[in-house]
């Protein structure tokens, strides 16, 4: 079952053409890939599906409702939660404040309750506190809990966005370039968290120039190139079709 | 002499600087609130001197009680806000500081040259009805409101936005809605403040809420920062109170008391720029 279609979706940038009838859909509980070369309009396509940017033409369906024209946060509470390519977390508050900000959508705090004192309000903030803190080791922050972010590694922020986007407990969560400048060991960690999301239920749909992370992970991908899809398909069948080794190696004039 | 002498002594001496304290600390919270939430604004003296002129009329020209007046100087704050924020929260930064600022030169011009404000000369005399313990009350109320706001949906809400907007938004959060609720926050307290002013002075004039003023709420913020809500209430206290200290250690007034507080100001943002908080702050870095 299709949780994500992405119909007919053209994006104009003045006369640019960002992207150009793009087609495809996302399977519930898989993990898809979105690849391409610099410029091909992945970011722009991630904008788009999380509400960020409006498509100049086509139809987004989020589990059969159509999202194309909702404003950001609308898309995010019908269970879809992001990460930035250029990581945008709050860095003046903690780890865990910041994961607990993203548990906007899951926790109402309400305000009477402690105006008034009540003993429920608190009983409620340590149970989010918690939750929060599951979340940060799921991500292998739970040391960093007190730590702002803005102090943190850049491999530690990646992680702290996909722990923050994680505290709303999305059906899609969709990551823009999670592995980027991460080192060797760091980048098998955020594989193995992803698989576990996917095991769990969890729809992922991602972009990553990591070629390696992205074929061992994904069991779909499509490939975009100039605002087009070239493909979409499995690894195996997508690392062989020629239009994708023409799109990143380019044409062999030899032959 | 007996504490009570001593107290009603000094009371007479300061009473009026206490509560411009008070006064001047409940206008700093004013635009913490929108602060809180990473907006700047210029119009909280402005809605400060709608609260004024609101409560004034009520009691001198319908006899409406006090309490009445202030609670309806606050109400006719916060829905002047309501309708001024939707348009102009799209804006961000230092435009929406220009729009603000623009918003409070309207209200100026027209509390000058409508009759019911009383015109260039202002309002007066309006009935002395303000406390020091009205005032002081309001002041814990509103602190009181603040710190339990910060752990509520809506302070975190507000604190996602200051810190990134792009990202509040990805989070579900509903920013429009949320930058107008600080807002419309904000000029309430600045309402109830000014219409508590105006029934502390027997006055309001339109000169008060004007850029001067707009400017000096926005000091007090940077002076005490802007982490915590007590943080505004310190640059206040100590800036309206700085003049009397100036005066017992022998400085007159003029351009040295001037320079005087801009040297202060100077000083805080080099060395504390989180603000006077930031020295009770146990957190380092």
């Amino acid at each position: 079952m299709a949780l994500l279609e992405i119909q007919n979706i053209t994006r104009m940038f003045g006369g640019v053409c960002a992207l150009n009838g793009v087609n495809f859909s996302v399977e519930q509980g898989k993990i898809h890939g979105l690849i391409g070369p610099n410029g091909a309009g992945k970011t722009t396509l991630l904008n788009i599906l999380s509400g960020m940017t409006p498509p100049t033409s086509g139809n987004i369906l989020f589990s059969g409702k159509n999202i194309h024209m909702l404003p950001a946060c609308r898309v995010a509470s019908l269970g879809m939660a992001r990460t930035f390519q250029n990581i945008r977390l709050f860095p003046a508050m903690t780890c865990i404040e910041n994961v607990i900000a993203g548990q906007h959508l899951i926790a109402s705090r309400p305000l009477l309750p402690r105006l008034l004192q009540l003993p429920s309000a608190w009983r409620q903030d340590h149970e989010y506190e918690e939750d929060a803190m599951a979340t940060l080791s799921r991500v292998g922050l739970e040391n960093r809990a007190q730590v702002r972010a803005q102090s943190l590694s850049y491999g530690e922020r990646r992680r702290l966005e996909i722990a923050r986007a994680l505290a709303s407990r999305p059906r899609l969560l969709l990551l823009d370039e999670p592995v980027a400048g991460m080192r060797h060991g760091e980048v098998s960690q955020v594989a193995e968290l992803v698989r576990i999301l996917a095991g769990e239920g969890m729809t992922v749909f991602l972009i990553e120039h990591n070629m390696s992370f992205v074929m061992a992970l994904c069991s779909r991908i499509t490939v975009l190139n100039f605002g087009q899809v070239i493909t979409t398909g499995s690894p195996d069948t997508v690392s062989r079709h020629p239009h994708v080794i023409e799109a990143y190696l380019g044409v062999d004039k030899s032959s | 002499m007996d504490l009570h002498h001593i107290f009603t002594q000094f009371y007479a001496v300061y009473g009026s600087l206490i509560n411009f304290i008070g006064i001047n600390s409940l206008l700093a919270i004013s635009l913490y609130v929108t602060l809180s939430a990473g907006q700047l604004s210029l119009g909280n003296a402005a809605f400060a001197g709608i609260g004024g002129y609101t409560a004034g009329i009520l009691t001198m020209y319908l006899n409406v009680p006090y309490m009445v007046a202030l609670c309806a100087a606050t109400l006719m704050s916060g829905a002047v806000a309501v309708v001024l924020g939707f348009p102009v929260l799209r804006l961000r930064g230092v435009f929406l500081a220009i729009a603000t600022l623009a918003f409070g030169e309207v209200v100026r011009i027209l509390a000058i040259n409508l009759q019911i404000t009383g015109g260039a000369e202002g309002l007066t005399p309006i009935p002395n009805k303000t406390q020091a313990w009205m005032i002081f009350t309001a002041l814990a109320l509103v602190g009181y409101f603040m710190a339990v706001l910060r752990r509520s949906r809506i302070g975190w809400s507000f604190a996602s936005i200051r810190e990134d907007e792009t990202a509040a938004k990805a989070m579900g959060i509903n920013t429009t809605w949320y930058k107008t609720l600080a807002f419309t926050i904000g000029a309430m307290i600045a309402g109830l403040a000014g219409a508590m002013s105006a029934h502390l002075n027997y006055i309001i004039t339109p000169g008060e809420f004007g850029f001067s003023a707009a400017v000096q709420l926005l000091i007090y913020n940077i002076v005490g920062g802007t982490r915590i809500w007590y943080g505004p209430v310190l640059g206040a206290a100590l800036l309206t109170a700085l003049p009397e200290i100036l005066r017992g250690i022998g400085v007159s007034a003029g351009p040295v008391r001037m320079g005087v507080n801009g040297f202060i100001l100077l000083m805080v943002i080099l060395f504390l720029p989180n603000g006077l908080v930031s020295l009770f702050s146990r957190r380092k870095d």
